[in-house]
């Protein structure tokens, strides 16, 4: 039946309802370049390469489900958060406006910590190995050039430290006396000209706590370098832990960071979290968050407040400690985190975190596309009046040429259109800006066949043969041809898609779905139009061509 | 109306010609990478995908000009700034930074620009940030596209065809890609991943351009007689009998290509030339360098044949002149 006219009809009439069906109950989805948004590539943030790949695999699914829920509550329509190979995770924010934000919510480990406040004099011993230690692992004459760089604003800190001083090799004479220590495999020799050298105790004032130093902003992020190298980290004693507060602090018309020292092992963590929201501190007006733990976490965060009555327990949020209040009480299952000047939307976003879960592992942005929505736009504006004309322009051409022949090809490649379009739409594809452009060199395919079609007709005609004849052998002698070209697009794009990524894979989805149809169009639509228009016509009769 | 109906051209006589033209297009092209070797560092102007870094696009109010821009974000290692479309569009482009997280450089640039005075309000509408592992991975994804697609083709059009057809397109693919590459390196287009999408489509077309002339050599082959026809007329003859679909085809593709380019908008300008120049070239290789190809290629084969054949008297020498199929 598919051979009769009226069977042909019934099977093109089928696929155009089919499609338009489609077409007309679903939206056609846009990539992020075309409606705007945010591209983020997820890595586990792990430099020593102290994870396993399972691990790392293990961490990124967890992290998939974390984001999932955060990115939920964010609002966000239709997000895709997808595990790309074993250690990536993809994540896809239609419409954002707010990208800043966006990425903070989903690039925020959120590991919550609290832990008891212990005493400076803990570290005091350690703290002339720890500058001993420092002279040795970035030399004299850099830590020299540190002290000059400071009251020379505008140079770079790496320049400074990395570019200068032939002075960094370790010194020759081994005869060095170090104190008695544990770590003896540690190199601490230091050469007798920077024996004054105190790089870090220089910048470490006496905070009015007995739990913290205090730390001029502007040498904050020379100690918080000096504290981050793995030489210094190693001789830190082992049951503390130094952590700088989130914000500075104002005292007396100067500001400073806190430095505290804190018990190494945190007593309760984020895990044992049920609930946190936003709230506005009564008394003062400031943003808090107010937190309830779970029974466990309850249990035990009684067990060490009702201990430790009168001593400062810090909480801690991704390394760096938010408030250390002194604990009046024993609490229970509820308590709330001061937040200083964090405006209100800051408190609700780490509430927001807070409830969704701690990452189980920091990330790292790999990759990071962002489209504002006017541009999408414009691209979606420009684009379809490209493709209007240049089909215009076809349209002009085919019939121009080929006349009413050229008339029937037009309408086979409206209903290609239709194909195409429904097509995307019913696979969930999504049309992107080289998406586009791939759909419009899918219509010059689809007229490149209607082309060997009828130039392979006219020369039959040429040698004579009758107008029926002359169409069946036009069709089937340019078979060939279509049949490879197409297969040989075909396996292009099938790459394309197997090896692009985002648009090029859009690219790629358009062009195959183009040259399906395309197919579909000149040998079935194109040739069931022509038995139509040549039904009547006798052997002797002419075609328009 | 009809364009080159039974037109005549001796294209093959004129291969000479046509090799001489592709040589010194193809030698331009080297030239300007061997130059960008030496002035840029590298043979293609490579974008943010394949090296990693920052691009980030803003627009500005009116009056704000690219010297602004520069001044404002300053510094030893300053970002390029460059006009994109609109009067007040600009791209800033940085690179990889070492000891700095990869979306750290955007948050500097906006935050410099945002502290300049003289350039007021501003929109990010768009923003690229590329890590450099990333970056190596797509150069290499690239590289294995191109590969594969190259030697799926090859493998198709052997098994349609004959092993030496299959020889010959490629042979046309090849000389299509690095005039292509050439041009890329002459006019230093940024190569993102829509221009890799550009160049395999033009593999895809320039193919189907050489298919379509294969397509017929091979019919008139296997038509009574084809085998004894002297192999030049034969190839020339079937050049011109496709001759009219080439141009229309061409012609077709190339006004909807040409109102992409001009009404298309500049995200997707440097991906439409791209494709303008392979239409063109792909044309031209189907008939110029594939059909050549062919037949020096089946030349090379007829005198290691008739050496062979030599050897072993009363074999069949003669039926081996033409290409068999």
């Amino acid at each position: 039946m598919f051979s009769s006219i009226r069977g042909r009809i019934l099977v093109i009439l089928a696929v155009l309802g089919l499609c338009g069906w489609y077409l007309a109950t679903t939206q056609i989805k846009l990539g992020l370049d075309l409606q705007g948004g945010m591209h983020l590539v997820l890595e586990i943030d792990d430099p020593e390469g102290t994870m396993s790949m399972e691990a790392r695999s293990d961490a990124i699914d967890r992290a998939e489900r974390i984001i999932r829920s955060r990115v939920d509550e964010l609002g966000v329509e239709e997000p895709l958060i997808q595990k790309v190979g074993q250690d990536r995770l993809i994540v896809e924010l239609a419409g954002i406006d707010d990208e800043e934000r966006a990425k903070e919510l989903i690039g925020q480990t959120a590991l919550l910590e609290w832990k008891l406040v212990r005493s400076r004099t803990e570290v005091d011993a350690s703290l002339p190995r720890i500058d001993r230690a420092i002279v040795a692992a970035l030399g004299g004459d850099s830590i020299r050039a540190l002290g000059r760089a400071m009251e020379a604003p505008g140079e770079s800190m790496e320049d400074l430290l990395f570019g200068t001083g032939p002075d960094t090799l370790p010194p020759e004479d081994p005869e060095e006396e170090l104190e008695e220590q544990e770590e003896l495999e540690v190199d601490l020799e230091v050469p007798e000209a920077d024996e004054d050298l105190r790089p870090l105790s220089a910048l470490l004032l006496q905070g009015p706590d007995q739990g913290e130093f205090l730390v001029r902003t502007e040498d904050y992020p020379i100690a918080r370098m000096f504290l981050e190298l793995p030489e210094v980290q190693a001789i830190i004693p082992r049951a503390v832990s130094l952590q700088f507060e989130w914000q500075p602090r104002a005292v007396a018309g100067q500001t400073y960071r806190a430095l505290y020292v804190l018990q190494r092992e945190a007593f309760l963590t984020g895990d044992m979290l049920e609930d946190a929201s936003a709230n506005r501190d009564p008394q003062f007006n400031q943003p808090i968050v107010q937190f309830e733990l779970t029974r466990a976490g309850g249990r035990r965060f009684g067990d060490v407040t009702g201990r430790h009555v009168g001593d400062r327990i810090a909480i801690i949020l991704d390394r760096e400690v938010v408030s250390a209040p002194v604990v009046r009480s024993r609490i229970g299952a509820r308590g709330q985190i001061e937040l200083g000047g964090s405006t209100m939307e800051e408190a609700r976003d780490l509430a927001l975190v807070l409830r969704a879960g701690a990452l189980p592992a920091p990330l790292r942005v790999m990759e990071e596309r962002t489209v504002g929505p006017s541009l999408g736009q414009d691209s979606i504006d420009q684009g379809r009046l490209a493709g209007i004309i240049g089909l215009f322009l076809v349209v002009l051409v085919m019939i121009g040429y080929y006349k009413l022949t050229g008339v029937l090809a037009i309408a086979a490649l409206s209903v290609y259109v239709v194909l195409v379009m429904g097509g995307l739409v019913a696979l969930g594809a999504t049309l992107t800006v080289p998406g586009i452009a791939g759909l419009i060199l899918s219509i010059g395919m689809a007229v490149d066949a209607n082309v060997l079609i009828f130039e392979r007709i006219r020369e039959e005609l040429d040698q004579g043969r009758a107008v029926r004849t002359a169409v069946d052998e036009g069709f089937g002698h340019a078979l060939s041809a279509i049949v490879d070209a197409n297969i040989t697009t075909l396996i292009t794009a099938l790459i394309l898609f197997q090896f692009g990524t985002g648009p090029v894979r859009g690219f790629a989805v358009t062009l195959t779905i183009g040259i399906i149809a395309s197919f579909f169009t000149a040998l079935y639509v194109t040739r069931t139009f022509y038995l139509i228009y040549i039904r009547n016509k006798k052997a002797t009769d002419t075609v328009s061509i | 109306m009809r364009f080159f109906k039974d037109a005549a051209f001796k294209f093959i006589d004129k291969r000479q010609k046509a090799y001489v033209v592709s040589a010194v297009v193809l030698t331009i092209g080297i030239g300007a990478m061997l130059f960008n070797v030496f002035s840029i560092g590298n043979w293609m102007n490579y974008g943010v995908d394949f090296t990693g870094g920052t691009v980030i696009q803003i627009q500005t109010e009116p009056g704000v000009t690219d010297a602004d821009l520069r001044e404002a974000l300053g510094g030893p290692q300053a970002p390029s700034v460059t006009r994109f479309g609109a009067d007040d569009e600009f791209i800033i482009r940085a690179p990889v930074v070492a000891d700095m997280e990869t979306d750290q450089v955007a948050a500097e640039i906006r935050q410099l620009l945002a502290a300049a005075p003289g350039i007021g309000e501003f929109e990010v509408v768009r923003t690229e940030i590329v890590g450099p592992v990333i970056g190596a991975e797509l150069q290499q994804q690239a590289a294995l596209a191109i590969l594969f697609s190259f030697l799926l083709t090859l493998l198709y059009i052997a098994f349609r065809f004959e092993f030496r057809f299959g020889l010959a397109s490629i042979a046309a693919t090849l000389h299509d890609i690095l005039i292509t590459l050439g041009f890329l390196a002459l006019f230093r287009i940024e190569i993102s991943l829509p221009t890799v999408a550009a160049v395999l489509t033009i593999i895809g077309y320039s193919l189907n351009d050489t298919i379509v002339v294969f397509d017929r050599i091979r019919e008139n082959l296997n038509k009574k007689g084809g085998r004894r026809e002297e192999p030049v007329t034969l190839i020339d003859r079937s050049i011109n009998e496709v001759l009219p679909r080439t141009v229309m085809t061409s012609g077709t593709t190339l006004v909807v290509l040409l109102s992409l380019l001009i009404l298309g908008g500049a995200v997707i300008r440097d991906f439409t030339i791209v494709l303008i120049l392979g239409v063109v070239i792909g044309t031209y290789s189907s008939i110029f360098v594939a059909s050549p190809a062919l037949l020096e290629i089946q030349r090379r084969w007829e005198k290691k044949e008739k050496k062979s054949d030599r050897k072993k008297p009363g074999s069949r020498a003669r039926d081996k002149r033409a290409i068999p199929v």
